[in-house]
C-alpha cells in the first residue's frame, strides 16, 4: 500500500491504518486472493453440473469479495467496547435467525439451517460463532475480575442454548466448533489441569453420542474407519487429486477432480488446490493460516485487557479450528465433516461471517493507547 | 460491590483499573493476565503441533505415497481380458469386451518428434492442440522407453499408421469394457472406467466379483421387458412433456426385478457426455413423495390391524383442518365412506382418519415391515435411503397415510405393494436372478385374507375407479392411481406433480407389479388438460402390460370368477367401465381356492 498516510494523521482511517496489525491484515488479504484463484479453478465445473450458467459462482464470489473485505474493514475500525456491543446484538439477531432456520426453514441435503431473505440465503450460525466468542470472552473475563460475577455459567448456559439449537438443525461441524470456543476460553481463565482432562474426555463422549444419535454422523465416521465399506467416492477422489499434484501440481485448469466432487467448490477446494497447484501452494494456505493463528495469539498475549485476550484468542480458535477440520477431512485424517475452509471456499454466508469474526479480531488486536507491541 | 455491569464496562476500559478502591482487582486482573497468557501460548502450541500433523500428512498424501495411478495403468490389460460377463435372466449379453489397438512410441528410436506427431495429428483428430504439445515432449525425451499416444485406434486408421513405416511407433492389443444394449441397461449395469474398474452400477457393485469370477453375473432384468418398458416410459414423457419418468416391473413372488428404466437415460460408453439428470437413477435413487398410492398400505393395515372391518365407516364429510392447512379430497363426496369407498375414492380425509386412529405406532412399525422406512439392500451403489420426518408428529401421521411428507424410492414401493398384493410375504427388489427353489424367506407383512381384499380393491380401482386407463383387456389389473403435489419452497405446488401408476396382473393370482412414473407431466388435448396418475401413467402401465405379458408367456383371458370375489367378467372389450355388476358385490371371504387358481400354484407365502 503505497498510499501515504502521515503518522500523525488522526482521522478515522489514519489512525486504524497506524494501530491495526499489517501482518495479520496481509495474511488474510492473501487467503482471499487464494480463494478467488481457487474459485475459478472449481467454480464452473460446479455450476456446469447443476446446469447453470457456468460463471455463477465466480460472479457471485466476486461479488462477495468485496462486501465481505468492507465488512471486515468496517468492523476493524470500531473500539474494543463496541466490538463487544456490536457482538451482543449480533449474537441476538444470529440467534433469533437461526432459531426460526431450524423450525422454519427448508431441508437442504437433510439439515435446516437456512433462511430465506429475498432471494439471498443466508445461514445464520455462521454468525453466532464469532458473536459469542466475543461474548463468552466477556463474560469469562467480568468473571474473573468480579468474583461474585458467575461469568462462566453464563457464557455456559448460553453456550448449551446455541448448542440445543445446532443439534437440532443438526449441525455438529458447527456445534464442535462452538465448543471449541468456549472450551479455549475456559482453558485460558485458568481452568485446572485435572479438569480440563476431564472436559476432553466429556468432548469424546459427546462425539460418541454424536455417532449413536445421528445417523449420518454415524455413516461419516463408519465410511472413516472403513472407506471400502460405505462410499468412499470423495474422499478416495479427493486423496487421488493430492497424489496427481505431486509436489507443484498439474498446472491451473488441468485438475479432473472439480468435475467429479458435487462439492469442489466448497467443502473440497483444498483438494483442487492440491492438484492444480501442488504441495507448495497447499503448505503455503496451511502456513497462512497458522501464520495468521500465531500472530494473533501473540498480540493477544501481549494485550493488557482480559476480555481482548479472551476474545481474541475465541474468535481466533473458531477460525483456526474450520481451517484445521476442512483441510484435515478433506487428507483423510478425520471423518468428513461439511465445513467451509475459511476464506477460500465458495460460501457466501460464510465468507461475510468469517469477515465479521476476523475484522473483530483486526479491532481487537489494534494497538491501543498506552500499549505497545 | 454490586457487579453491575456498568462497574465492569468502566473496569474493562483501559485506565479503569487504576482508580482507588480498585487494588485488589488489580491484582486479580494481573495474575488473571498472567495465566491468560501462558495459556494463549499453550493454545498456539496445540494449533501448531495441530497444523504440523496436517502439514505431515499433506506431504504423505502428495509426494510420499507411491503414485498409484500410474501402478495401475499397468494392471488393466489382464484385469480386463477375465473380467466377467453380465447377462440378462435369459443370458443375454449385457457387459462384455472387445479388442482395441492402442498406438504407443518408444521415443528412443524415433528421431523427428515433431514431424511425426504433425503426421499423426492429421490421423488422429483425437489429438488436441494442448495434448499435442505434451505428446511432443514426451515424445522427445529419448530417455523414455514407452508412451501412450491414442488407445483404440479405428483399423482403417490403424492400417495408415503402420503404412507410415515409423520405426518408434507400436500397437498393443488391449481389451476394452462394452456395453451392447447401451442406453438400455445403462442404469443398471452402469459403466467402468477405461482401465475397467467399476465406477456405476452393478460394474461398480460387484466390481470385485466380477474380476475375481470369470463366470457371467446373471441378472434379474429381462432384455426384452427392458426395452418395452423403455419404449413406453419415453414415449409417455414425450408426449406429456415431462421432466423425466420411470418404469420398473417386478415379479411379486421372488422380488426380482424385470426391468427398470429411468428416463432420461444414458450411453454407459459415454458417460461424460450425459447429463447430471440422465445419470441419476429415479428407480432407486430417487426418493418421492408418492402420493395416494400409499393408501394401500393404510388400508391394508386398516385391515389387518383388526382396528376396521368391512362396512365400517368413517367420517369424510369435511376437510380437517390443521394450522394453517388443510386435508380434502379431490373426488369429495362430503358424506361417511366405508373403508372400501376411501380406498376406490382416493379420500385423502378418509385416509388421514384411519391413520389418526391406528395411530403413529402402528403405522410405523407397519411401514417399517414393508422395508419403507429403511435404505432398501438393492445390489446397485445407487441407492436412496427414504425420507422420514425426523420429528414425527400427528400431522405426519395424517399426511403419510395419503403419501406426503415422506419420500421413497419406487423399487420400495414396488416391493411393498408386491408383498401386499401377493399373500402377505414382503421380499426385497433385486436385480440378481433367483433360484425358484432356493428362495429367500421372506416376511410375512398382512394375513392371506387381508391380502384377498387389497386385490379386490386393487381391481375396483381399475374396474370403475381412477386408475380405468390402466385396464388391459384379458390380464385383469388391479391397481392404483398416485397424483402428488411436489414439494417447492413454499409447500406443495399444484401444477408440478409426480403422477404414478401401480399395477398388478393378473390380480386373481398376481405375477408382476408394474409401476411408472412420471416428473411433472403437462396435460394435453388428450388428457383434457389432466396430468394426474389416472391420465398419465395409468396408460403406459396398460401399454407395458400388453407388450410385455405375452413375452412373459401370460395368456390373455376371461375374468377368472373362481374363488376371487369382487373380480367379475366384466373386462370384455367394450364394456364402459364404472356400470359393473361387480359394484355391488361383498368383500373377499378369504378362500382357500383363490391360491389355487392361478397357474403353478406356488403362492408366495
Amino acid at each position: 500500500m503505497s498510499v501515504a498516510i502521515a503518522r500523525n494523521d488522526r482521522s478515522v482511517v489514519g489512525h486504524w491504518w497506524w494501530t491495526v496489525d499489517h501482518w495479520m491484515l496481509a495474511g488474510l488479504v492473501l487467503l482471499v486472493g487464494y480463494g478467488a484463484v481457487l474459485t475459478y479453478a472449481a467454480g464452473p465445473p460446479a455450476a456446469a453440473r447443476i446446469n447453470i450458467d457456468i460463471f455463477h459462482f465466480v460472479r457471485q464470489q466476486l461479488v462477495l469479495i468485496p462486501v465481505a473485505m468492507a465488512m471486515m474493514m468496517g468492523v476493524s475500525l470500531l473500539p474494543a467496547r463496541w466490538v463487544r456491543r456490536v457482538a451482543f446484538f449480533v449474537l441476538l439477531g444470529a440467534m433469533a435467525l437461526t432459531v426460526a432456520a431450524t423450525f422454519t426453514g427448508p431441508e437442504i441435503k437433510g439439515a435446516r439451517r437456512w433462511i430465506f431473505l429475498g432471494g439471498f440465503s443466508l445461514q445464520p450460525s455462521e454468525f453466532v460463532k464469532p458473536a459469542y466468542a466475543v461474548f463468552a470472552a466477556w463474560m469469562f473475563s467480568t468473571g474473573q475480575l468480579q468474583p461474585k460475577f458467575p461469568g462462566g455459567t453464563i457464557s455456559a448456559v448460553v453456550g448449551l442454548g446455541i448448542l440445543g439449537v445446532l443439534l437440532l438443525q443438526p449441525d455438529v461441524g458447527q456445534a464442535v466448533i462452538l465448543m471449541g470456543i468456549w472450551f479455549s476460553q475456559l482453558f485460558l481463565a485458568g481452568l485446572s489441569m485435572i479438569w480440563v482432562a476431564g472436559l476432553v474426555v466429556c468432548g469424546l463422549v459427546c462425539l460418541y453420542v454424536a455417532y449413536l444419535v445421528f445417523p449420518h454422523v454415524a455413516q461419516r465416521i463408519d465410511q472413516f474407519l472403513d472407506p471400502s465399506a460405505g462410499d468412499g467416492y470423495q474422499i478416495g477422489k479427493a486423496l487421488d487429486a493430492f497424489r496427481q499434484g505431486g509436489l507443484t501440481g498439474l498446472g491451473p485448469g488441468e485438475g479432473s477432480v472439480k468435475s467429479q466432487l458435487p462439492d469442489a467448490h466448497a467443502d473440497f477446494i483444498f483438494a483442487v488446490a492440491g492438484e492444480e497447484f501442488g504441495l507448495i501452494a497447499c503448505a503455503l494456505i496451511l502456513l497462512t493460516y497458522l501464520f495468521i493463528l500465531l500472530r494473533g495469539f501473540g498480540r493477544a498475549a501481549q494485550d493488557e485487557n482480559l476480555f481482548v485476550l479472551f476474545a481474541t484468542t475465541g474468535l481466533l480458535v473458531g477460525f483456526g479450528l474450520q481451517a484445521l477440520i476442512n483441510m484435515a477431512s478433506t487428507l483423510h485424517l478425520i471423518p468428513t465433516k461439511g465445513m467451509t475452509l475459511p476464506f477460500i471456499s465458495y460460501g457466501g454466508s460464510s465468507l461475510i461471517a468469517l469477515a465479521f469474526g476476523m475484522g473483530m479480531v483486526l479491532a481487537l488486536t489494534r494497538t491501543r493507547r498506552g500499549v505497545r507491541l | 460491590m454490586k457487579p453491575t455491569l456498568k462497574s465492569f464496562l468502566t473496569k474493562l476500559t483501559p485506565g479503569g483499573a487504576s482508580r482507588p478502591g480498585q487494588v485488589r482487582l488489580e491484582g486479580v486482573a494481573k495474575s488473571s493476565l498472567d495465566m491468560g497468557r501462558n495459556r494463549v501460548v499453550a493454545t498456539g502450541a496445540i494449533f501448531s503441533l495441530a497444523f504440523l500433523a496436517v502439514g505431515w500428512r499433506l506431504i504423505d498424501v502428495s509426494v510420499m505415497q507411491p503414485n498409484l495411478t500410474r501402478a495401475r495403468h499397468a494392471m488393466p490389460v489382464s484385469a480386463l481380458a477375465t473380467r466377467a460377463e453380465i447377462v440378462d435372466r435369459n443370458g443375454v449379453v449385457l457387459a462384455t469386451r472387445r479388442p482395441i489397438q492402442s498406438l504407443f512410441a518408444d521415443p528412443s528410436l524415433i528421431a523427428k518428434p515433431d514431424r511425426l506427431v504433425r503426421r499423426l495429428s492429421r490421423l488422429l483428430p483425437g489429438l488436441k492442440k494442448t495434448s499435442r504439445r505434451a505428446l511432443l515432449r514426451r515424445l522427445s525425451d529419448r530417455q523414455r522407453r514407452f508412451v501412450w499416444i491414442a488407445r483404440d485406434v479405428p483399423a482403417a486408421i490403424a492400417e495408415r499408421i503402420v503404412a507410415m513405416k515409423e520405426p518408434g511407433l507400436e500397437f498393443r492389443r488391449e481389451w476394452r469394457r462394452t456395453w451392447p444394449q447401451g442406453a438400455v441397461v445403462g442404469h443398471i449395469v452402469g459403466f467402468t472406467d477405461v482401465d475397467g474398474r467399476g465406477i456405476v452400477g452393478i460394474e461398480r457393485k460387484f466390481d470385485r466379483r466380477l474380476n475375481d469370477n470369470t463366470a457371467p453375473l446373471r441378472l434379474s432384468i429381462d432384455i426384452r421387458v427392458q426395452m418395452a418398458l423403455r419404449d413406453v416410459i419415453g414415449e409417455t414423457v414425450r408426449r406429456f412433456r415431462a421432466k423425466g419418468g420411470s418404469a420398473l416391473m417386478m415379479d411379486v413372488r421372488t422380488g426380482e426385478l424385470l426391468g427398470m428404466v429411468s428416463w432420461p437415460d444414458f450411453e454407459p460408453s459415454a458417460p461424460g457426455k450425459a447429463t447430471v439428470s440422465a445419470r441419476f437413477n429415479r428407480n432407486t435413487l430417487g426418493v418421492y413423495e408418492m402420493g395416494s398410492t400409499f393408501k394401500i398400505f393404510t388400508i391394508a393395515m386398516a385391515y389387518d390391524s383388526g382396528l376396521y372391518k368391512e362396512g365400517d365407516r368413517v367420517d369424510a364429510r369435511r376437510p380437517i383442518r390443521i394450522r394453517k392447512f388443510s386435508i380434502r379430497d379431490y373426488h369429495a363426496k362430503k358424506r361417511w365412506l366405508s373403508i372400501r369407498e376411501v380406498f376406490i375414492y382416493s379420500s385423502n380425509i378418509g385416509s388421514a382418519k384411519i391413520a389418526l386412529r391406528a395411530g403413529r405406532q402402528r403405522l410405523q412399525s407397519f411401514l417399517r415391515k414393508l422395508g419403507l422406512m429403511q435404505r432398501p439392500p438393492l445390489e446397485l451403489p445407487e441407492v436412496g435411503a427414504p425420507l422420514v420426518p425426523r420429528h414425527w408428529r400427528p400431522v405426519h401421521t395424517m399426511t403419510v397415510a395419503f403419501g406426503h411428507g415422506m419420500a421413497v424410492s419406487p423399487i420400495q414401493l414396488a416391493a411393498a405393494v408386491a408383498g401386499i398384493a401377493n399373500g402377505g410375504t414382503w421380499r426385497a427388489a433385486t436385480l440378481m436372478k433367483q433360484d425358484a427353489a432356493a428362495l429367500p424367506a421372506g416376511r410375512r407383512v398382512v394375513s392371506r385374507a387381508t391380502s384377498l381384499r387389497m386385490r379386490s380393491l386393487l381391481r375396483q380401482v381399475v374396474e370403475k375407479g381412477t386408475g380405468r386407463k390402466a385396464e388391459a383387456p384379458g390380464y385383469r389389473v388391479g391397481g392404483k392411481t398416485g397424483t402428488a403435489e411436489k414439494a417447492g419452497r413454499r409447500g406443495y405446488r399444484r401444477n408440478k406433480l409426480l403422477s404414478s401408476f401401480v399395477g398388478v396382473f393378473p390380480i386373481d393370482d398376481p405375477r408382476y407389479v408394474v409401476l411408472v412414473t412420471v416428473d411433472e407431466p403437462k396435460g394435453n388435448k388428450s388428457t383434457h388438460g389432466y396430468a394426474t396418475g389416472g391420465w398419465v401413467a395409468a396408460p403406459a402401465v396398460r401399454a407395458i402390460i400388453l407388450r410385455t405379458a405375452p413375452i412373459l408367456g401370460l395368456r390373455p383371458s376371461r375374468e377368472n370368477v373362481d374363488g376371487v370375489p369382487a373380480v367379475q367378467p366384466n373386462t370384455k372389450p367394450g364394456t364402459p367401465p364404472g356400470n359393473s355388476p361387480a359394484r355391488r358385490t361383498a368383500p373377499a371371504q378369504p378362500d382357500k381356492r383363490a391360491s389355487l387358481a392361478g397357474a403353478g400354484g406356488h403362492e408366495a407365502e
